[in-house]
């Protein structure tokens, strides 16, 4: 990725839980507008390492970029991310949830809008759900909502505060099959059409393979089955993948997202 | 023929189990009662049904010799008002520092262990200092609810706060708010149906020392109205003032729960 400027960079990143190695000596960097997958053995810290990219978590020895300056250790707006679970508000409808994103920003001491502002807000908000497919739903609470649907108006919700970086924890790990197809479409779709950054965990090498520009592996190179926690996972693949744009791909957005 | 644990009543016949046991109680109590009455015309134990209807009349509709007031009625909203004024303020206060303590750490460490030392205090024990303190006047009884109550909905709210997925304060976060904006936004509503439930459980421990205050020391309430008729033994006015402060406190109950269906509707459908 020369030439380009690393949105991400990670060097020699070390991160333990008590005498449990998770991660380390972990180097990697990310360009902006790429779309990285991270596979990896189940408990390697994938997870782990996407909360130090939140800044959720301070690595223990090593040091984060993002954006060429020391890591913000603490969530902000630059970075959004979409959980497995439990990203929506279950107290907000469709529409209130994506409106929260422009009020939360806009507004420090109430978090909410009034008059024209709000108006301009939900016009922006209501934009957003039509390009995840959402609009027709907007009344309604996450309980009301299939896991696809919640899973759209997470991305929704994170998309319209337009993030540096979008960070997906096995976003589609709960859906069915044929609902995940739909999503990554739509996903793809977000990603060219947002410029976005993405680095999204999953379990599926095939969806890995299929939206990424990059694949990660995390692995540990070194194992004592004496000391399972002795030593810790870091990049032990990095692929890169054929650009999406070469696939047949509709750039339709709207069709898209009417899963 | 299913197995017990698989039979379930129809509507029409849940309601008639429901009332079988009231009518059952209500049977019983009138046949003894009239066995003792046949007995003794004197006993004042368990009067007659119709010693009930004078007792509410003479309590009720008739204006008292000395004051010229309805006692019952002047005894059911004085107890109201102080239940109400110690249920709201211990509601408000319970609401501010559960939600507090449970979304700063910080503050959690610092006050926690106090307001955990404070519930495990028996209000009843401190009675005679809030009369020392507050007089005998209506601000004592208040303080007794409160002191009672809030502390429990304050560790009940804390509690839920702390179970709010850390992924939707996370989130709160990544969308730009501050602490005080994931308070409002967020954990506030996120709070608030418990703070129902938890005014709903606690409703019986403020009925309690409620009417203990009032037997202590009040001029008029409920309490006060039971434990002064109690020196004549008149079960004729004690029975009726139970019955209805039961009666208040069940429609209290259900309001509270229909409140919180009407204003959460996103709980409702979730849970
Ligand atoms: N807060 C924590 N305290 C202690 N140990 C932790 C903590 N968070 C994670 N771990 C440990 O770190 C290891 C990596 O966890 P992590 O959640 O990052 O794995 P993962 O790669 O995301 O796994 P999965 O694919 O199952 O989600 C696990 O062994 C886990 O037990
Ligand atoms: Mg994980």
């Amino acid at each position: 990725m020369s030439g380009h400027t690393a949105l991400i960079e990670a060097r020699n990143v070390w991160k333990t839980y008590g005498d449990q190695v998770v991660l380390e000596r972990l180097d990697l960097s990310i360009a902006e507008g790429e779309f990285c997958a991270v596979v990896g053995a189940s408990g390697c810290g994938k997870t782990t390492f996407l909360r130090m990219l939140l800044g959720e978590e301070p690595p223990d020895r090593g040091q984060i970029l993002f954006d060429g300056t020391p890591l913000h250790m603490e969530p902000d707006a630059g970075r959004s991310i979409v959980f497995q679970r439990y990203s929506v508000f279950p107290h907000l409808t469709v529409l209130g949830n994506v409106l929260l994103g422009l009020e939360l920003r806009q507004s420090p001491l109430l978090g909410r809008l009034f008059g024209g502002a709000r108006r301009y807000a939900r016009g922006k908000a209501l934009e957003m759900l039509a390009q995840v497919g959402l609009d027709h739903a907007q009344h309604r609470y996450p309980s009301e909502l299939s896991g696809g649907m919640q899973q759209r108006l997470a991305l929704a919700q994170s998309l319209i505060v337009q993030p540096r970086l979008l960070l997906l924890d096995e976003p589609f790990g709960a859906l069915d099959p044929g609902i995940r197809a739909d999503m990554h479409k739509l996903v793809a779709a977000l990603w060219r059409e947002h410029r976005l950054t993405v680095l999204m965990i999953t379990h599926d090498l095939k969806e890995g393979f299929a939206l990424g520009t990059r694949l990660f592996v995390f692995d540990k190179v070194r194992v004592d089955p004496q000391a399972p926690g002795a030593y810790g996972s870091r990049v032990t693949y990095d692929l890169p993948l054929k650009r999406p744009e070469d696939r047949a791909l509709s750039a339709a957005v709207p069709a898209l997202a009417m899963a | 023929m299913k197995r017990l644990i698989n039979l379930q009543p129809s509507r029409l016949s849940a309601m008639m189990l429901a009332l079988l046991p009231f009518v059952l109680v209500f049977f019983a109590y009138v046949a003894t009662s009239n066995a003792r009455l046949e007995a003794n015309p004197n006993d004042k134990l368990l009067p007659a049904m119709t010693s009930f209807g004078e007792a509410m009349e003479r309590m009720a509709l008739t204006p008292s010799k000395r004051s010229g007031e309805l006692l019952f009625w002047r005894d059911s909203a004085s107890s109201l008002r102080r239940l109400a004024t110690g249920v709201g303020v211990s509601a408000v206060l319970g609401l501010v520092i559960g939600v507090t303590l449970g979304a700063l750490p910080l503050l959690a460490a610092g006050l926690s262990p106090f307001v955990a030392s404070l519930s495990l205090i028996p209000p009843m024990a401190i009675l005679p200092i809030l009369f020392i303190v507050f007089g005998l006047g209506e601000l004592s009884k208040v303080v007794l609810i409160v002191f009672g109550i809030a502390p429990v909905i304050a560790r009940d709210i804390q509690g839920r706060v702390r179970e709010i997925p850390r992924q939707l304060i996370v989130k709160a976060q990544t969308l730009g708010a501050n602490t005080w904006v994931v308070i409002l936004r967020v954990v506030l509503p996120l709070a608030l149906p418990r703070l129902i439930d938890a005014v709903r459980l606690t409703l019986g421990s403020a009925w309690l020392f409620l009417i203990a205050a009032e037997a202590i020391a009040a001029t008029d309430g409920l309490g006060y109205r039971i434990f002064l008729v109690r020196r004549y033994l008149a079960m004729d006015v004690i029975l009726p003032y139970v019955l209805w402060i039961t009666l208040l406190a069940y429609a209290m109950d259900r309001g509270l729960r229909l409140l919180g269906r009407r204003l959460f509707p996103w709980q409702a459908v979730s849970a």
